[in-house]
């Protein structure tokens, strides 16, 4: 029962086609509490410390896209440059765990754990983020809203792994907004995040925490779009924002659980939808 | 390359760490045995404490390649190739850090099941940011818990050492 | 022997002064051993198999798939308890493993326990452990155990105990009236240290020594004694080092275990609890649901008070009984009251056990009294400072008990020297994001948030209550010109073995003092709690320092032909007064033995009658808190952004350590208010783990303004009050007040939750 360690993309590809039911393990923040605390059981394991390609991260100019490699820290993308190109991730990063988990935590973890609670996962779906994904039969593509497909549940196929994200660069502005019952170290309660393309007149906005998947609200979106324009020289209304905040929080799906109950949820991300769309204008 | 760990304890595959400078062969290991365990059962390293055993209290806090983790979310046998640093490397041949003696001088510890924790976490933080706002300073130890003293000490150590690096830089 | 006379400034590491701590380089360098850091050769790991159900008879116990596994040594269940087979502070109702044909009774109860070579060995053991259990319908609530409608539980009944208080005319009734039902969720200590005990049996089988982090070295032993059937004096507990307590370590929870597999192996064992375990290892504070009735006159004076308290106390007894004394004592606050009726109720249920939490039973009570306040205020027409200086307490007041309040009682000046600390700055429209309510979750700005401000002020007794006698003992040695303090006091992190440090430099005029292994080869101390070790365990020590140093007197009016009756000490020196000749105490204590070994006793404590009649208390200390609290309205998040204090501590001792409980304290009175709650449901616990029950981080805690209250307390041997338990009391309902103030909503129940405050 070998801890195998590739020290490349390649390596990786034929490693783990060699071993199809063995376990990826990049920062542990999610897996080792399945160890420690729920009575898994490791078998082979591949780390991915070693494969420096999956840190790194680049810019398309030309083509206003920014990739993000699966296995950068979350605390690599608070600052700097990242920061700059996608503040809602940044924004995001910044609520994941404690600073301890962000210097180790991925978003190939994230990707690769698929919780409704991931707390980059609203990010990528507002930011209709391209998941780049390699496997024995070559690399594909996958649009976010059919990488993740269920509670804990994504749509790779075996022996294939999250090589990198990438998003748009986005000319308008962007928020995240993350609930949790203290001011620190929270799984969410609810987030949201909002993108307002000014450009092309689009919003987009998806919901953690209030369904089996992260929820992007076209309703919603598609509402707005056609009451108010979205470029860069509109105002906008309250009472519009106020609505906004309602129709997204009727497509919440949430549930009550010990966190948290269904209406308060439901509440909550309508009260985030607004505030995030009043900043927008702001 | 690869290592091999069985799920119970009869092996004779040694694997080494590299922890304060020093380098350890771990053998007759368990593959899922976290760094946290390592350190405290087989290395004679029980400094770093558990109090939750799911990165949700900053006891186990160790640098990790100049990365302040949790050494409880660290499986031990991919720990292999790096660089470890533990509350016991940090002020070698017994002396105390600045920052130890600050937490004693300004009632920093009580119980002390936190404090290793937090002590490695003062050292990565001023040494990204020697002179942090007291904002910083609760951001980026807002991952290790204390149960008795409030924090209140603990700020002001951290203060402490700060202001007295300024003054003697 | 010089002339010249010592300095009055107060030498370092005397009382007074912020001595350090003795164990301090140890804690901050790592090597300081807890309880969990102890090894020995040969040793085992052991683990606790747990029933999942709350209620469920158990129908078979079958351990041979566990003995099947490699690195299995041995397995323990109820038949290999040689000796009682149950344990209890008060009554011994709690079984040390549930036996075949009798019934488990709550999620939790422990059914066996392995010894083997690995931690992940004896969690393949436990799983292969096949418990047959017949499930049975739990018992949750309370009132219908009350009512008598519920299935008995226990042999013993479902009603742990049940008292009334009738005190003065209980027919008054007040031109003003306020009433409300309140509830307080179930907290949990949630200390970091783990439990781990480990236990060495002797080589000729007879007894054995444990290392253990607990609060009550002596009252383990014996019950790990009875348990075993072993003598008491042929087991020797030693404190290993303690990560918190808070209450949580006044009840047995591994140490029977631990020494049972122990003797049983032949070898040493060590449990150790993750964090789940102990969730479910340990007793919680009690739920309690409390109506209170206060009626005034105009003016806001209180005329009479009525209340009904119901305090859940889960599975077994442990110390329910006195929990429900200290609430109902405490019903009036630190107020005057010459009517009262009150009737108290702690019972069984299926729900998990509780029992000691710092506060115990007084922070339920003062979470309903200051609610009360702050509703009289508003009635009335008055500030929250108005209505309770109003009716603040006085040392020579008769309370709803016809205990005479005879402990120094400052409470009007508490609130006044409160009320003069200076508020926060307003919340400016630029603060940073960390400082408002949701922090770098982003979810608010400035203009969403709404501050409020909210009192809470409180009284606590100190030590223990109703006849029973916790005295401490202390030993103290002067040999080879070195003093040596031995106790059994269990420190926890409160600074106790500073403190001891501080009285024997003091009383004895050295600089050096050793502290001895603190284990059973001494008198007990009684537990580390009830606010009382600074009084009893520090009172023992000094009474022990001072027989030392009367010995110590003969002798130098001997050898240096001094006045015996003029002698005293003066910084490091012996001086008589007269001559004022005078020998340093170094060269005094260079060439004699001296050994005194003291008790400590507090007068004596009387039981309360069937009307709550009766002098039950020792001495109390009081404590004010003002809340000032930023919410977030639509969404119900909150940033507790000041609490300022002033605390009737008698005399400070040290400062340093004197702010560190403060705070500590009342950042667990914060925890209460807003955030923690072990969530029961059906006798389960839903979250037992540090992702649900949430602590106070560095980014939750508030900014703490204090100011010291220090009236001497006469009755006290070193002047001082308990300070531990005061501040995590009224701070609760002041953070409760603020909120309320904030939303105009009622919250009569904390944790206050997010959809509490919008909803």
């Amino acid at each position: 029962m070998p801890v195998l360690i590739p020290r490349s993309v390649d390596e990786l590809v034929d490693i783990f086609q060699e071993h199809p039911a063995a376990k990826l393990l990049a920062g542990g923040t999610d897996y080792m509490v399945e160890v420690n605390l729920h009575g898994r059981k490791p078998e082979t394991m591949i780390s991915l410390r070693q494969v420096k390609e999956l840190s790194e991260w680049s810019v398309r100019s030309t083509q206003r896209s920014i990739t993000i490699g699966a296995g950068l820290p979350y605390a690599d993308m608070e600052h700097g440059e990242i920061a700059r190109l996608v503040p809602a991730l940044a924004q995001a990063a910044r609520t994941v765990g404690s600073p301890q988990i962000r210097a180790a935590g991925t978003l190939g973890g994230n990707l690769g754990t698929c919780s409704p609670a991931g707390d980059s996962l609203p990010v990528l779906a507002a930011l209709n983020a391209t998941i780049h994904v390699i496997g024995p039969d070559g690399n594909r593509d996958v649009e976010f809203s059919d990488f993740m497909i269920g509670v804990k549940k994504n749509s790779l196929r075996p022996a294939e792994f999250v090589h990198s994200v990438s998003m748009p660069i986005v000319d308008g502005w962007q928020g995240y907004a993350k609930v949790g019952t203290r001011n620190a170290m929270v799984i969410s309660t609810a987030s949201a995040c909002l993108v307002r393309d000014s450009d092309e007149g689009i919003v987009s906005i998806a919901l953690g925490s209030v369904g089996p998947t992260v929820i992007r609200c076209h309703g919603a979106e598609t509402w707005l779009m056609k009451t108010m324009s979205l470029r860069a020289e509109s105002t906008l209304d309250p009472v519009v924002a106020q609505e906004f905040g309602q129709r997204v929080a009727q497509e919440s799906r949430p549930i009550d659980d010990h966190r948290s109950t269904a209406e308060y949820r439901r509440h909550a991300v309508g009260v985030l939808a607004q505030r995030l769309l009043l900043r927008s204008f702001s | 390359m690869s290592i091999n760990i069985p799920v119970s304890g009869q092996s004779n595959e040694i694997y080494s760490l590299s922890v304060n400078g020093q380098v350890h062969q771990v053998k007759d290991a368990w593959i899922g045995e976290s760094l946290l365990y390592v350190l405290r059962e087989r290395l004679g390293l029980p400094g770093s404490k558990g109090a939750c055993e799911q990165g949700e209290c900053g006891s186990c806090t160790v640098i990790v390649d100049s990365k302040a983790v949790c050494s409880c979310l660290v499986m031990a046998a991919d720990a292999v190739n790096t660089e470890i640093l533990t509350v016991e490397g940090l002020g070698p041949n017994g002396a105390l850090t600045d920052v130890q003696s600050a937490f004693l001088s300004e009632g920093g510890v009580q119980c002390g099941f936190c404090t290793p924790g937090f002590i490695v976490a003062v050292h990565h933080l001023l040494e990204s940011n020697p002179s942090p706002t007291d904002d910083e300073i609760r951001e980026a130890l807002s991952g290790n818990i204390c149960r008795c003293t409030g924090y209140g000490r603990i700020l002001e150590a951290v203060r402490t050492v700060a202001d007295q690096r300024r003054t003697n830089s | 022997m010089s002339t010249t006379s010592a300095s009055t400034a107060l030498r370092h590491g005397t009382l007074g002064t912020s001595a350090s701590r003795p164990d301090g380089v140890a804690k901050v360098q790592g090597g300081f051993a807890f309880s969990s850091d102890m090894w020995a050769d040969n040793m085992l790991w052991g683990a606790t198999l747990r029933s999942p159900h709350p209620y469920a008879r158990i129908v078979a116990i079958d351990v041979s798939g566990a003995y099947a596994i490699d690195g299995v040594v041995t397995v323990v269940t109820a038949v290999d308890v040689p000796g009682k087979l149950t344990y209890g502070l008060i009554v011994q109702d709690q079984p040390v493993f549930a036996a075949i044909g009798d019934t488990v009774r709550y999620s939790g109860e422990p059914i066996a326990a392995v010894a083997a070579d690995h931690p992940e060995t004896c969690q393949r053991a436990l799983a292969a452990i096949k418990v047959t259990y017949e499930v049975l319908t739990p018992v949750t609530d309370p009132e219908d155990c009350i009512a008598g409608v519920a299935e008995q539980i226990h042999p013993d009944g479902n009603i742990f105990r049940h008292q009334r208080i009738v005190s003065g005319d209980t027919s008054v009734v007040g031109a003003v009236q306020v009433e409300g039902e309140y509830e307080i969720g179930m907290q949990d200590q949630a200390f970091l240290g783990l439990e781990s005990a480990l236990a060495i049996p002797d080589s000729n089988g007879a007894g054995l020594e444990m290392y253990v982090a607990t609060q009550w070295l002596h009252e383990d032993r014996k019950q790990i004694a009875d348990c075993l059937n072993i003598p008491e004096e042929n087991i020797r507990l030693v404190l290993g080092g303690v990560g918190g307590a808070f209450g949580a370590r006044e009840d047995i929870s591994l140490q029977v275990h631990t020494a049972l597999l122990a003797m049983k192996a032949g070898r040493p064992v060590r449990i150790s609890y993750g964090r789940e375990e102990s969730f479910y290892g340990h007793v919680h504070r009690h739920p309690a649901k409390i109506w209170m009735k206060h009626h005034a006159d105009l003016n806001g004076k209180i005329v009479k008070i009525e209340s009904r308290m119901v305090f859940d106390g889960g599975a077994y007894c442990s110390t329910s009984p006195a929990v429900l004394i200290n609430g109902i004592t405490h019903t009036q606050g630190p107020y005057k009251c010459d009517n009262a009726i009150v009737d108290g109720w702690a019972v069984r249920t299926n729900n998990p056990p509780c029992g000691a939490m710092r506060g115990f039973g007084v922070v339920q009570a003062c979470f309903a009294h200051e609610s009360q306040m702050e509703k009289l205020a508003a009635v009335v027409g008055v500030s929250p400072v108005e209505i309770r200086l109003l009716n603040a307490m006085e040392t020579g007041d008769r309370m709803i008990t016809g205990q005479i309040m005879d402990s120094v009682a400052p409470v009007a000046q508490c609130i006044r020297e409160t009320d003069a600390i200076p508020m926060p700055a307003p919340l400016e429209n630029n603060a940073d994001l960390r400082t408002i309510p949701g922090g770098t979750g982003l979810t608010a700005q400035p203009s969403n948030i709404r501050r409020g401000v909210g009192w809470g002020v409180s009284i606590k007794n100190l030590m223990y209550s109703e006849g029973f006698d916790d005295f401490s003992t202390a030993r103290c040695r002067i040999s080879n010109g070195v003093v040596t303090i031995k106790f059994a006091t269990s420190e926890v992190g409160q600074g106790f073995t500073m403190l001891a440090q501080q009285i024997a430099r003091t009383v004895l005029g050295v600089d050096e003092v050793i502290l001895d292994t603190i284990d059973t080869q001494v008198g007990s101390a009684g537990s580390t709690s009830a606010s009382r070790q600074t009084w009893m365990s520090g009172g023992a020590v000094q009474v022990a320092c001072q027989a030392a140093l009367a010995q110590l007197f003969d002798h130098v009016a001997t050898k240096f032909e001094m006045t015996r009756s003029e002698l005293e000490i003066d910084g490091t020196d012996i001086v008589d007064r007269l001559t004022q000749r005078r020998v340093t105490v170094s060269e005094a204590i260079s060439e004699i033995e001296i050994d005194c070994t003291e008790e400590y006793h507090h007068p004596p404590t009387e039981d309360l009658d069937e009307n709550g009649q009766g002098n039950c208390h020792v001495a109390y200390a009081f404590v004010a808190h003002r809340a000032v609290v930023d919410v977030d309205p639509e969404l119900g998040l909150i940033k507790v952004v000041q609490i300022a204090t002033a605390q009737d501590v008698g005399r400070v001792l040290n400062p340093l350590a004197a702010m560190g409980q403060i705070e500590g304290g009342i950042a667990q009175g914060l925890g209460l208010a807003v955030m923690e709650e072990i969530i029961v449901k059906d006798g389960k616990v839903r979250n037992p783990s540090f992702t649900d029950y949430l602590l106070p981080t560095f980014l939750d805690s508030p900014t703490v303004e204090m100011v010291f209250i220090e009236e001497h307390e006469p009755k006290s041997p070193l002047g001082a009050k308990g300070i531990g338990e005061p501040p995590c009391i009224s701070v609760t309902p002041a953070i409760a007040n603020a909120i309320r103030q904030a939303v105009g909503r009622e919250l009569p129940r904390v944790p206050i939750r997010p959809y509490d405050i919008c909803l």
